[in-house]
Order: C-alpha cells, then sequence, then structure tokens
C-alpha cells in the first residue's frame, strides 16, 4: 500500500482547514 | 507508515519539476531549497515540522510521529501531546526523534499544570538515557 498523495495543494490546505486536519507536504523530485 | 499518515494526515506532493507552477508558489512559500523537504502543517497552514533528506524508515516515522505531537502541542492538546511524544520513546527507542520527544514528554505535563514534577522525572529519566545527546543536557536543569 503507498500513500496517496493529492497534487492539488491548494484544495488540501482548505479541506483540511474546514476538517481540522493536518497536512504532510512533500517536496519531491523523485520520478512520478 | 502508510497508516499513520493515513490516519493523521491529508497528504499532499509538490513534485519540483512537473509541479513547476505549484514549486514555484509552495517552494517559496515554505522556503523549501532541497528534496526530499517533507512539511508536517497544521490545520491552518502553519509549519510545524520539517524532515529535510533521506531517513531510514524507522527514524522517518519517528519524525513524522515526532512532528505530529508538536501539532497537538502547539494546539495546547496536552494530554494528546504527552500521548504522541511517549509513543514515539516506547516504539521507536533507537530512532533520532526518541531524546527529543523524551524532553517534550515532560513539558507537555507541565504546561498543562505548572507542576514541575513532570520535569524532574524527565531529568532522572535521562540519566537512564540518550545520555550525551542535546536533549539530555537541555532536561540536566531540572534534575
Amino acid at each position: 500500500m503507498e500513500i496517496n498523495f493529492r497534487h492539488d495543494v491548494d484544495a488540501v490546505l482548505a479541506e483540511a482547514k474546514e476538517l481540522q486536519k493536518p497536512v504532510l507536504l512533500d517536496f519531491s523530485a523523485a520520478p512520478m | 507508515m502508510v497508516k499513520f499518515v493515513t490516519d493523521n494526515f491529508m497528504p499532499a506532493r509538490v513534485h519540483v519539476r512537473d509541479d513547476s507552477a505549484l514549486f514555484q508558489k509552495y517552494g517559496e512559500k515554505y522556503g523549501a531549497q532541497w528534496t526530499p523537504t517533507i512539511l508536517e502543517l497544521d490545520s491552518n497552514g502553519v509549519e510545524r515540522h520539517r524532515i529535510e533528506g533521506f531517513l531510514p524508515n524507522d527514524d522517518f516515522l519517528g519524525q513524522l510521529m515526532l512532528g505530529r505531537a508538536q501539532i497537538a502541542f502547539a494546539e495546547e492538546k496536552w494530554d494528546e501531546a504527552e500521548r504522541r511524544f511517549r509513543e514515539i520513546v516506547e516504539k521507536l527507542p533507537e530512532s533520532d526523534a526518541a531524546p527529543e520527544a523524551l524532553y517534550w514528554a515532560g513539558v507537555a505535563p507541565y504546561k498543562a499544570s505548572n507542576d514541575n514534577s513532570s520535569l524532574r522525572q524527565t531529568a532522572n529519566a535521562f540519566k537512564d538515557r540518550y545520555q550525551g545527546t542535546s536533549w539530555a543536557k537541555k532536561a540536566s536543569i531540572w534534575a
């Protein structure tokens, strides 16, 4: 099982605020 | 690791080349100058912990747990913060995060109660483990 990273960061931050849930933000250069 | 992330965070990724516009926006906002850089943000988008560079699995999980505990601490959820810090010491005692977690596990109940007995207990705990770490030095004033 892998982490399902989302790429719509604006939406993630907005949802996190609404849901009161922390965010893990990964800056990566690994092949996608 | 995956379960911890899924249970505790909304995970998002910015690829520095393939998401170049996003990287310009968020890389600049959060000062990300290297990869991998992993930020643990509270629900308001405030950075509470940063992991830069590769780490072996246990050390990486320890840092993730440390950041999650720091988020609880910043939110003044003292019981939750203490529980999360102690969980790191118990489950990942050899990780780099453990001495720092032991330190903050003593601070959280003090913040809740102003009773400094938890600080003294923490200083004593450092006599048995993690000697020579900066966290043991920082706790030594409480003995």
